[in-house]
């Protein structure tokens, strides 16, 4: 199992260079505004984001099921949003400040390495991640991936925005994600007409069933702060995996690259 | 762009090869599918803005 520990040690450095290059821009530029849209939802009368879609979520399911909306606010319990204004949720969460700063920054490098092992594994089938500059390739493709294509159909939203139901969401962010990386695939790694047509059909697809959308877009957040937080999302992601391809490259390069003689204890 | 013809793992068997990356990639997958993802409410706060900030489907 050399490989498969190389191969995690790699992911290691790399996620934790780029979680923690993520974590900071995300304290600068995206975290901001997430409170800011907390004010507004706050003064929405509670949380009522988690409850535009009529099919309940586990957690609204202790609520006794609210149908939607403001209703929630006579429905949550008062002491807990008392004592905890952030709790998105029933629930544990972590204190505001820096507990929930802290707790973004261990979900950043997690995620990170998480991305990382995804990124190192698909590159390594198709002959791995040679230097920094083919790293940044590899870091384009998984931003079009993982933030660009799903981006498309669910954009990134702030808290008091109304959404569909989660499940349903996320089933089409994963097949997004999936069908977009084969069809990126098909075009880059095969040299053939008939399949890089296939490829930008499976890429076109899942925009064709289109991302599950709420009922209502109806929301208390400006319009303006909104677009803004888009923009700091994209920017902010765009920046992640650029840092996480070239990371994995350099790393990867010290590994293959100047130390040749010890290239087959590293098999 | 010699370095980039040396793949990891050259050496050991294509499947063996082929199964431990597989490895790799699912683990990755769990990882993410867990703190992004999972409906566990604990793990949804502490990892709230965060989520907000990878424009995953939240709440």
């Amino acid at each position: 199992m050399n490989l498969f520990r190389n191969v995690v040690f790699i992911a290691a450095i790399a996620g934790l260079v780029a979680g923690v290059v993520l974590a900071c821009l995300q304290a600068y530029a995206t975290v901001p505004l997430i409170l800011k849209a907390e004010v507004y939802e706050q003064a929405g009368g509670g949380h009522h984001h988690d409850h535009a879609a009529p099919a309940a979520t586990d957690s609204s399911a202790m609520s006794t099921a609210a149908p939607a909306g403001n209703a929630m606010s006579s429905a949550a319990p008062a002491p807990a949003e008392a004592a905890a204004p952030a709790a998105e949720d029933e629930g544990w969460a972590p204190a505001d400040g820096f507990e929930r700063f802290a707790f973004s920054v261990v979900a950043n490098i997690v995620t990170g390495i998480g991305f990382a092992l995804i990124l190192v594994a698909v590159s390594e089938f198709a002959g791995g991640i040679g230097n920094w500059r083919q790293g940044v390739f590899w870091g384009l493709a998984g931003f079009a991936v993982f933030t660009l294509a799903p981006g498309l159909g669910l954009p990134p939203e702030l808290p008091a925005m109304p959404a569909a139901d989660l499940t349903q969401r996320q089933i089409w962010w994963w097949a997004t994600v999936v069908a977009t990386a084969a069809g990126l695939g098909l075009i880059a790694f095969r040299k053939s007409l008939p399949l890089a047509i296939l490829a930008v059909l499976l890429i076109v697809a899942p925009h064709i069933v289109g991302a599950p959308q709420p009922d209502s877009f109806e929301t208390p957040i400006p319009e303006g702060l909104h677009h803004q937080f888009v923009v700091a999302v994209t920017v902010t992601n765009l920046v992640f995996w650029l840092v996480l391809g070239a990371v994995v490259g350099v790393v990867r390069g010290r590994f293959t690259g100047t130390a040749t003689s010890l290239r087959d204890s590293f098999a | 762009m010699t370095t980039a013809s040396v793949s990891l793992g050259a050496s050991v068997s294509s499947q063996s090869r082929f199964m431990q990356l597989a490895l790799v990639a699912l683990l990755g997958i769990f990882v993410v599918g867990f703190v992004g993802f999972s409906h566990i409410d604990a793990v949804h706060n502490a990892a709230h803005d965060y989520r907000h900030s990878m424009a995953f489907p939240c709440h």
